[in-house]
């Protein structure tokens, strides 16, 4: 399972690439390409990135988050959800940029290889923002009724939290 | 921030609540510095894979799929083309092309959409495909456990496919079937 993992990034490099060069494209000047786009986006993110870190730290010190999860506590470990992760899954479909720095400092004080950092890495690697999804997609057409939309995307991360829970238990242990 | 205030001032934070807004201002610079590398690398190549034409083979490949979710959308039809296209952008972990792809998806789709102020179950679909991370590799997540010193930081990967394969089926059963009672006009109602 760990090595599968190791092979993944090295084997689709290379893939796309030996593709690429099949098709007689300029590797070196389509990636350049990319790469500065990718370091546009850097620092687009920049500026939100401030206020939603300044937000969530906030949050976090202000003890209003605590309440909320001594609230919801007895819920999640009803269907086994790791209690630590508790704060970020609140957090994850609200916020990127505050989940990604919440998902940080839980890497930082329990350490990527523990049983809580594991769960928070697949929760974080299988949730995308789903407010923010749902508000730009809906919003760049002007639709405003979602309907079934806000409830099904609800499910569905609630889904992620029990499954990555159970399912690090099962792959790694606790 | 409101919240925050409150609450802290409620519970005598309020001197770590000023220190957290310093902290996080300065937090959120060291993030994105350290995310600047990663979105550099898998920008560079993922432009490598659409100049080649790489990711167009793998839409195709996709559209079997999309026969299955999608209840109106034709098959070859500019929208199936680009739900296509934001699929396989999503999976190769391409934030930056999924997004303006996928709006180019719902613009196509509300082209279809006789009632332009309400959502129709392909939509609702198609977000609930965006709200989940389908991503072959988890780059950000990755990036930041080898950051923490992970001895493994791509370990998490097939546990990640099955959650998000988990997630993605549940909140698709749940639209299907919650879209029966979420009526919708035909016409837009004034």
């Amino acid at each position: 399972m760990r090595t599968a993992g190791a092979y993944a990034i090295p084997a689709v490099m290379v893939m796309i690439v030996v593709f690429a060069v099949f098709k007689k494209v300029s590797v070196f000047e389509a990636f350049t390409k990319g790469a500065k786009s990718g370091a546009v986006t850097a620092f687009e993110i920049l500026p939100s990135l401030v206020g939603l870190v300044v937000a969530v730290s906030m949050l976090k010190e202000s003890g209003a988050l605590e309440l909320l999860v001594k609230a919801l506590s007895p819920v999640a470990t009803f269907f086994g959800i790791e209690k630590s992760v508790i704060p970020l899954a609140l957090l994850n479909p609200i916020s990127g940029g505050g989940s990604l720095s919440m998902y940080e400092s839980l890497l930082k004080s329990v350490g990527p290889d523990s049983y809580a950092g594991r769960v928070a890495s697949v929760m974080m690697g299988s949730t995308e923002t789903t407010f923010y999804a749902v508000t730009v997609y809906y919003g760049s057409v002007g639709i405003r009724r979602t309907r079934q939309t806000i409830p099904a995307a609800v499910c569905a991360d609630i889904t992620s939290y029990i499954v990555s829970s159970h399912i690090v238990k099962l792959f790694f242990g606790v | 921030m409101v919240v925050s205030f409150v609450c802290a001032a409620a519970l005598g934070n309020m001197q770590s609540l000023s220190d957290a807004v310093l902290e996080g201002a300065s937090g959120a610079v060291d993030l994105s510095i350290s995310l600047l590398g990663m979105l550099c690398l898998w920008g560079g190549i993922m432009n490598v894979a659409q100049e080649s034409g790489f990711t167009v083979i793998i839409s195709r490949i996709l559209s079997p799929l999309f026969k299955v979710v999608f209840k109106n959308v034709k098959k070859e039809s500019p929208a199936a083309q680009a739900i296509s296209m934001n699929f396989a952008a999503n999976l190769l972990g391409l934030g930056n092309a999924a997004t303006p792809l996928g709006l180019e998806a719902m613009k196509r789709l509300q082209l279809e959409n006789r009632n332009k102020s309400s959502a129709t179950d392909d939509m609702a679909v198609f977000v609930l495909m965006n709200s989940a991370a389908m991503r072959i590799i988890p780059t950000t997540v990755a990036a930041l456990r080898s950051k923490y010193g992970s001895a493994s930081p791509m370990e998490i990967m097939p546990a990640t496919w099955i959650c998000t394969a988990a997630s993605l089926f549940v909140g698709i059963t749940v639209s299907k079937l919650l879209g029966r009672f979420f009526r919708r006009p035909e016409r837009e109602t004034p």
